[in-house]
């Protein structure tokens, strides 16, 4: 996994609230047996008409956001199944870091296996994002480091991380590596419980 | 101190503990399919690990698979997926209930059934609807790949321990109400990220009332409210559902476990971090109508309209709900006309709601404009219908009787719901496209979508049953 820290980017505002995994990526494309490649197929019904053309309305399509590695959205984003393909396809499409209001459960926890930095931040200051970025590409520097978001304004917002998730983003460790140094515990616990 | 029974299994099943961290807690049961572990076994093999406990592990095969012409997968890349899955359990020494076998089904059907699932268990799988196991009072969750991949190396997952809350359903549901509208209704009242962080604890005399197949579907959909995972305590009807189940304990040593089974129960001055209330009494059966399982409402009612939101993001996401559904604000449940009804899922695909749906088509006939499928939750279920005919009753109402598998859930199968066109499904999920691009979906118990097959369009269910009692 590739460490995080500082990342500058202009962001890209997803306006949407309750954005499900089925949305991240579809069911059609889950039959790959392999980590890479999603990244073509991300949102794909909203990128693409049924017929297969570009939908010139969906942010990922408008050319003011290029290269951007910031996805900005509403609340409770990656909601519904657990699919990793879902921060696998965020991650190759060339994402590193989403900010909302809230996450659900298994997409957040599954964002820290992955090296994408998942950030909370107040409904309003979203809000702001959103608007700003809408209006003209806006650039967001994050420091994982020192836990803050800044604005092109220099409007610093900061932002909580549980010390455990920081440290393994910041040196992209492989936790299981790091379980088994607790290997013992383990063969203790299944002995008492045996 | 008061514990709740989460705090209890949680706390049972610490490997260790240290402050700034998470808990590195110890798994009992890890369900494996073929969709999201193959990357899993890849990440062992590459670095060259293995599986710490294959015994502790069962697998199976339910997104993928046909519902019918079984064997033949048509799609290449399914077929690679199953054929992975198998490849990997015999390297890694993993039982599996393959596409052949007798106790193949949907991985949340089969669990229970087979009894593997056990009170004070935590299980995990990579599914968010790992969350059924709940209901016999185990802590059970969905997990990403590579937590699959951490469980299957060590046995354990780094969890930071989520928030209790209590969902306290009281009273009793009327007549022609089930578990699903229960589920629906906390969930159109609570709201979908209402459970985000926490494990909830259903409780009260609704609850208790309820059987086990029926308390499966509630806890399936926990997931649908935002929990990480949701539970009911055993009690007696927890019990006799086990007892004599293959990988349950037997004899005196299930007389044994029930007892530390009943003592998992939430202790009486134990406090949640949050408690929400509903009334059973109030709950009608339930249809959704937008784009996600809150957007729903009792059959009597009627579509919202924006005026009923305050905040813009609300007002748009109804618009865009709407527009996606084919539907107008203010419109009557009623009044949506359908062209498939899919009987199936892990949240509604057990016998009793084969029975219920049964029992609505019973010399009836499907209405010429709508195409229905039931697909049983497991080879077993399947056998359990046929023996009491219900196959008979579906098919000589028109209905399709198929294999069990997710089918139309997901659709990643060949089952799939054209675009544009509406079904009556009894899974989980209304995501957009989620029975297939440009699908809509409208979520409903096996009876309530069994009604709409018969008449075209969405009906109140209760009205029908209440002729057929007579």
């Amino acid at each position: 996994m590739e460490p995080i820290n500082k990342i500058e980017s202009v962001l890209t505002p997803l306006d949407k609230n309750n954005v499900d995994t089925d949305q991240i990526i579809s069911k059609e494309f889950l039959k790959r047996i392999e980590r890479t490649g999603f990244g073509e197929y991300l949102f794909y019904h909203w990128r693409y008409n049924a017929d297969g053309t570009k939908n010139e309305e969906f942010v990922l399509n408008d050319p003011r956001y290029d290269g951007s590695t910031i996805l900005v959205a509403h609340d409770n984003f990656g909601c519904g199944s657990s699919r990793e393909h879902a921060p696998w396809a965020i991650l190759d499409y060339g994402f590193r870091v989403v900010i909302a209001p809230s996450f659900a459960d298994i997409f957040y926890s599954n964002c820290f296996k992955n090296g994408i930095l998942p950030i909370r931040l107040s409904v309003a200051e979203i809000d702001e994002f959103l608007q700003k970025g809408k209006e003209a590409p806006y650039t967001l520097t994050v420091s994982l480091e020192d836990q803050t978001v800044t604005g092109e304004d220099g409007s610093v917002y900061s932002f909580d991380i549980d010390p455990y998730s920081k440290k393994m983003l910041l040196n992209g460790w492989d936790e299981i590596s790091l379980t088994f140094q607790y290997e013992d515990k383990i063969t203790e616990y299944e002995q008492k419980h045996a | 101190m008061a514990k709740t029974i989460i705090e209890k299994i949680w706390d049972e099943h610490i490997v260790y503990e240290e402050e700034g961290k998470p808990d590195l807690l110890y798994i009992d049961l890890h369900l494996i399919h073929e969709v999201t572990s193959p990357q899993a076994f890849e990440g062992l093999r590459l670095a060259n690990r293995k599986v710490r406990r294959p015994d502790l592990c069962f697998a199976t095969m339910d997104h993928n698979v046909p519902t019918k012409n079984l064997p033949v997968i048509n799609d290449p890349i399914a077929k690679k997926q199953i054929t992975t899955l198998e490849k990997n359990c015999k390297e890694f020494g993993i039982q599996l209930a393959d596409m052949q076998h007798p106790d193949q089904g949907i991985v949340h059907i089969i669990g229970p059934e087979l009894g593997l699932t056990q009170p004070g268990k935590t299980i995990v799988c990579g599914d968010s609807h790992t969350s059924t196991h709940g209901a016999f009072g185990a802590i059970a969750f969905g997990i990403g790949t590579s937590e699959v991949e951490h469980v299957l190396s060590t046995q354990t997952l780094w969890q930071s321990k989520p928030k209790t809350m209590e969902i306290r359903v009281t009273g009793k549901i009327g007549f022609g109400v089930t578990a699903k509208d229960i589920i629906l209704a906390i969930i159109s009242k609570f709201g979908i990220g209402v459970g985000t962080g926490h494990i909830v604890e259903y409780t009260g005399e609704a609850i208790r009332g309820l059987t086990m197949e029926e308390r499966m579907t509630i806890c399936n959909m926990s997931i649908e409210a935002g929990a990480k995972a949701g539970l009911i305590g055993p009690d007696e009807t927890t019990i006799n559902y086990l007892r004599g189940r293959r990988y349950a304990p037997q004899g005196e040593e299930f007389e044994a476990a029930a007892e530390r089974w009943l003592a998992l129960n939430t202790d009486e001055d134990a406090e949640y971090d949050q408690v929400l209330e509903i009334d059973a009494d109030e709950i009608e059966p339930f249809v959704t109508w937008g784009t996600n399982p809150s957007m729903g409402s009792g059959i009597s009612a009627n579509i919202p309209t924006s005026a009923d939101y305050v905040s813009e993001t609300e007002k748009s996401a109804l618009r865009s709900a709407l527009e996606y559904m084919g539907l107008e604000e203010g419109m009557a449940l009623t009044d949506i006309e359908i062209q498939h009804a899919f009987i199936g899922s892990c949240t509604n695909a057990r016998l009793s709601d084969l029975e219920a749906a049964a029992k609505v088509v019973k010399g009836k006939h499907v209405h010429p404009t709508v195409t229905a499928i039931v697909v049983p939750g497991s080879r077993t279920v399947k056998k359990q219908a046929e023996e009491i005919g219900l196959d008979k009753i579906f098919t000589d109402a028109g209905f399709e009787w198929r294999e069990s598998g997710c089918s139309m859930c997901l659709a990643m199968n060949d089952d799939v719901v054209p675009a544009g066109e509406r079904c009556a499904s009894t899974s989980n999920r209304n995501f957009e496209g989620r029975q297939g691009a440009g699908s809509r979906t409208h979520l409903v118990s096996p009876s309530m979508a069994a009604a709409a097959a018969l008449h075209g369009h969405f009906v109140d269910v209760r009205k029908i049953e209440a002729a057929v009692q007579i």
